[in-house]
């Protein structure tokens, strides 16, 4: 299978620190890969490199075969990449109806937005989502009056309703609950059936719910990759990230 | 700006223009061209420094900044006016008293804007803005109109109403009664001290009635040692804009030094950079925002001091200048003085250059240029060309001279 | 909780029922500023409500750049004046063939500046006093823009703008008569002298329909998907980059239509003041505009036209009574409304003046929460209880 994503000798650097640093990664369509690493790590900056928001000091990145320097974030987003923030980043002034159609709509243009109605099919998708992420009774209150989790949930929905071909989601489970940590783990595997999914995430029963494949991120290169099994049991990554007894566990 | 450019006759008539003397011009002219632009950019600087720390600490754009500096100004021409009743050996001294009164006097009012309105709006820039905005414009009305009516009148007020929730705040029951207790005092106290105030207006009592300083302007004459000026080939340089210069460099030493070797320079730095981790760490936020309010408003009290010697004082005085000074604090770019000092350095030269034609001599061969020079070149289209090329600026690097880089940026 | 089978149907002809409830609203205001008012008022005071709805079309231009997506500009001033000087040229240009405006043999100008010229035509001016503004909106915030500059950095940059406009049209006496601005009223339109009460009363009736068509546009672009950009923008500006929308080009878009809107408010204003001189662009006066929004209440239209006729009107009342007043006033109203009333007058009715003015009067709140709660007959019982006991 081809390569959806290809990153070569990547280097970012802040005023002379580095971030990122000669770091190498590939990755396959349909793939789940799960990124783990220490605080600092340079997980973030990855992301922030794949999106476009942050723009590599030297090496390339490669999606779909296409060379994503110096494109504009909404260009890459309109390629295939969708993200979710760290902490939940949704409208909080729009009700998460809206806040799917915004992302669900394909026509991202200004003229578009101002006089193309909404199609009888996203408005199916925006129902199907609502389903999905379980806040149909919640559809028409602001976004704002939702929980924590609710609004983790309702940002993957809208990365979902993006319908990208890459999805990178940074910590999904920070400060939810066990059981919506399950159900999020369960999200994630069904939409890894359809689409290739970077996850980051820190809580190693959640990695281990749903990895298939792990890469060990320290200090700005990859440390190791592999299986969740080869993983634990290296001993570099014993050393700088779950620590001698297996204390995560 | 505008007010600086007619208080340098000597330096901006061009010098004569004779064969022999055309080296000696062009050294001299540049020689006044680099000068000038200090002078003017160190007035932008004094002006703008205390903006921009408190910019970098809390991302506020103080409004009412112009007005602070007016305040200082005020205290200023009081200062004098006590001095001049000490007679002579004391008049020429007054300038030392007066930088001080005008720190305290613009710092304390800062002091007080900050504890009651500002610290109820951070994280909301914009209205933040708004708000001091209101507040400029009070200042602005209160120095035209205060008497010593106007005075009592609002002591009478504060008396009455902090009085009055302090004694019932000692009550059992405060938090039940609270709101009833202030909507019958509010209006209460300040129909009595609106009364008195009018009752006091109507005794036509000149000495109570009339305005202190009135809404014209009144003039600072500077001490005779700052008179004059020290003469350079043709040219003169006045003592006033050395002065000047000499404090702003001041200014900006002790400003390093406080930021950079104090106990609270370094918690003021560490706020800056992350408020949430010093908080955490034990910093008293609030604290270091009342104190770096304190200092910035207090510089601005120092500039206000600083610019009544280069012209008169009037309530329109912050407004001159307030623009200007934003225009450093966004080129300067946010969180280090240094990008601060070359962006008023830069936007001063520039603006005198252009506004005193230095460049139409050198494009004389070519007649659009030169025409376009003189067009530019009075002290009110340079200021336009001035933000032309500030925008331009912004295209190549937008978040200013010294950008912040790395991650917490736009988080 | 699923919603009932009949959920859509019924919300559409709700929908549809409002909106005919609004435009019967719109319609009936409407008839009575165009008919009744000029009964009932005396010329002067016709001109004054004239002048102020002509405040009004700027003040929805104003919400639509900072109520809805969050934009503070602080330089409308130039979009106001751009308008008022445009439509002021052409009144000025209404002379017997060959001669010039007065103001020109002043200055020793003998022929016409090129600027000027098309300014004669009559479309070329309707056209202009509603593009040139937009224009030079949207070019200012392009380049402001696509640099990602916001927040107070966008706000002071307008405010630089609006000062530097200001100083350009001061010192140009030779090109618009510099500080002494264009008068418009001794001359004349479709032949009618501009400051006679038909005129007036024609540009009264004017001003009337353009605010309720500028207010039918601000409603268009606020309803429905653009509007809801709007307030993604202002919401979280990132974000939206990421789902795939280039924020830039709405953002250009929306300063070009507030300046076009204070452009025509602006020309508006202008025959029914009599001048416009550089004044109109102090910067005083672009942040009152801000004030009328949030007074009635940011983000909603009516707020804005509600906001701009109380305060312009206070601003009268207090100015002819007691003159240093006025500014203690609007200091005042910033720093309460700011404070006490982030979502001015409108969006406290909104969002339960009743509630507050109870609890100010000490009387117990009825406890509510989400809907789905308020209808759970063991919460409902609860609450009996607790009334009970």
């Amino acid at each position: 299978m081809a390569n959806i994503l290809e990153i070569e000798n990547l280097t970012v650097s802040f005023d002379g620190f580095k971030a990122l640093n000669g770091l190498n990664f590939s990755m396959e369509e349909g793939e789940l890969r799960v990124i783990i690493g220490p605080n600092g790590a340079g997980k973030t900056t990855f992301l922030d490199i794949i999106t476009g928001k942050v723009q590599p000091t030297e090496g390339t990145v490669r999606f779909k075969g296409k060379n994503l320097k110096s494109l504009p974030e909404h260009r890459i987003a309109r390629f295939g990449v969708g993200r979710k923030f760290q902490t939940p980043r949704v409208y909080l002034n729009l009700t998460p109806r809206e806040n799917l159609e915004l992302s669900c709509n394909r026509t991202k243009t200004v003229f578009g937005s101002l006089f193309r109605k909404s199609s009888s099919g996203e408005k199916l998708t925006v129902k199907g989502l609502l389903e999905t992420i379980g806040l149909v009774g919640k559809a028409d209150i602001k976004a704002g009056l939702l929980s924590h989790g609710e609004k983790q949930w309702l940002e993957i929905g809208m990365l979902v309703a993006q319908s990208p071909d890459l999805l990178l989601v940074d910590e999904p489970v920070a400060g939810l609950t066990d059981e919506e940590t399950m159900l999020t783990g369960d999200l994630l595997i069904s939409l890894a059936q359809s689409h290739s999914i970077i996850v980051i995430e820190h809580d190693m029963e959640f990695v281990r719910q749903i990895a298939r494949k792990v890469t060990v991120l320290h200090q700005g290169s990859i440390l190791c990759e592999g299986s969740m099994e080869e993983v634990q049991n290296d001993p570099r990554v014993i050393e700088v990230y779950l620590g001698h007894t297996d204390e995560a566990a | 700006m505008e007010k600086m450019l007619p208080t340098l006759p000597a330096l901006n008539s061009k010098p004569p223009k004779s064969a022999r003397h055309d080296k000696e011009t062009i050294v001299l002219q540049l020689f006044n061209g680099l000068f000038n632009g200090l002078s003017t950019g160190s007035v932008l600087l004094i002006a703008a420094l205390g903006l921009a720390i408190v910019f970098g600490l809390m991302g506020v754009i103080n409004l009412a900044h112009g007005e602070l500096m007016m305040l200082g100004a005020y205290t200023t021409y009081v200062v004098q006016n006590g001095f001049k009743k000490l007679g002579d050996p004391w008049l020429d001294t007054y300038i030392f008293f007066a930088l001080p009164a005008a720190f305290l006097i613009a710092g304390l009012f800062g002091l007080v804007l900050e504890r009651g309105v500002i610290r109820y709006l951070y994280g909301r820039p914009l209205e933040t803005l708004l708000a001091t905005w209101g507040v400029s414009l009070i200042l602005q009305q209160f120095v035209r109109s205060v008497s010593w009516t106007m005075v009592i009148g609002i002591a009478l007020f504060c008396l009455l109403y902090f009085g009055a929730i302090w004694i019932l705040q000692k009550r059992p029951n405060w938090g039940q009664i609270r709101n009833w207790a202030i909507a019958l005092i509010l209006p209460l106290s300040l129909g009595i001290a609106a009364t008195v105030g009018v009752l006091l207006q109507n005794t036509k009592k000149a000495a109570i009635v009339r305005p202190w300083f009135s809404a014209r302007n009144v003039d600072v004459t500077a001490p005779a040692w700052l008179r004059g000026g020290f003469p350079v080939g043709t040219i003169q340089i006045p003592y006033a804009r050395l002065f000047i210069i000499v404090l702003t460099i001041v200014c900006v030493a002790g400003l390093y030094w406080f930021l950079n070797r104090s106990r609270w320079g370094l918690r003021i730095r560490s706020v800056t950079q992350n408020r949430t981790m010093s908080a955490c760490l034990g910093i008293p936020t609030e604290s270091v925002d009342a104190l770096t309010f304190f200092l910035g408003s207090g510089l601005a009290g120092i500039a206000g001091c600083a610019i009544t010697l280069l012209g008169s004082v009037g309530p329109n005085l912050g407004s001159n200048y307030i623009v200007d000074t934003f225009l450093v604090v966004v080129v300067g770019g946010v969180g280090k003085i240094v990008g601060t000092i070359v962006a008023a350095m830069s936007i001063g030269t520039i603006d005198y250059l252009i506004s005193s034609q230095t460049f139409v001599p050198l494009f004389s061969a070519i007649e659009p240029l030169k025409q376009f020079f003189e067009f530019i070149g009075t002290s009110s289209m340079s200021k336009v060309m001035v933000f032309a090329l500030i925008i331009v600026f912004l295209q190549v690097r937008p978040a200013g001279i010294f950008p912040q880089k790395g991650r917490s940026v736009d988080a | 909780m699923l919603e009932p089978p009949d959920e859509p149907k019924r919300k559409s002809s709700q929908s549809k029922k409002a909106l005919a409830i609004e435009a019967g609203i719109i319609i009936g205001l409407a008839v009575i500023l165009i008919f009744a008012m000029p009964a009932i008022l005396s010329d002067f005071r016709l001109r004054l409500l004239g002048r102020f709805l002509s405040l009004a079309i700027v003040a929805l231009g104003i919400d639509l750049i900072w109520g809805y997506t969050g934009l503070l500009s602080l330089g409308h001033g130039i979009f106001f004046a751009l308008g008022g000087y445009a439509l002021a040229m052409h009144l000025n240009l209404q002379l017997p063939e060959g001669q010039l405006p007065e103001f020109f043999t002043l200055y020793g100008v003998k022929k016409l500046p090129w600027f000027w010229e098309p300014f004669s035509s009559f479309p070329f001016t309707l056209f202009g006093l509603v593009f040139i503004p937009a224009i030079v909106a949207g070019l200012l915030g392009y380049l402001v823009f696509r640099n990602r500059i916001k927040g107070v950095y966008f706000s002071i940059l307008t405010q630089a703008a609006l000062l530097g406009f200001f100083n350009f049209f001061n010192g140009q006496q030779k090109l618009i008569n510099g500080t002494n601005g264009l008068k418009t009223d001794t001359d004349e339109i479709f032949g009618l002298v501009a400051s006679s009460p038909q005129a007036q009363l024609a540009f009264f009736q004017i001003t009337v329909i353009v605010l309720v068509l500028a207010y039918l546009l601000c409603r268009w672009l606020t309803s429905g998907r653009f509007g809801r950009l709007l307030i993604a923008i202002r919401d979280d500006e990132t974000r939206l980059r990421f789902s795939g929308y280039d924020p830039t080009g709405f953002k250009v878009l929306v300063f070009a239509v507030s300046g076009a809107l204070a452009g025509i408010a602006g020309s508006l204003y202008t025959v029914q003041t009599g001048i416009i001189t550089p004044k109109i662009m102090e910067v005083a006066f672009s942040i009152e505009m801000v004030i009328w929004v949030a007074v009635g209440g940011r983000g909603t239209l009516v707020g804005a036209i509600l906001g701009t006729l109380l305060v312009a009107y206070a601003r009268t009342l207090l100015s002819e009574k007691f003159p240093g007043f006025w500014l203690f006033f609007q200091g005042a109203l910033f720093l309460i409304v700011v404070t006490a009333l982030p979502d001015g007058i409108v969006g406290w009715f909104r969002d339960g003046a009743i509630v507050q003015i109870r609890s100010l009067l000490g009387i117990p709140q009825p406890v509510s929460t989400y809907p789905s709660l308020e209808q759970d007959p063991e919460i409902e019982r609860e609450r009996e209880e607790i009334g009970r006991s």
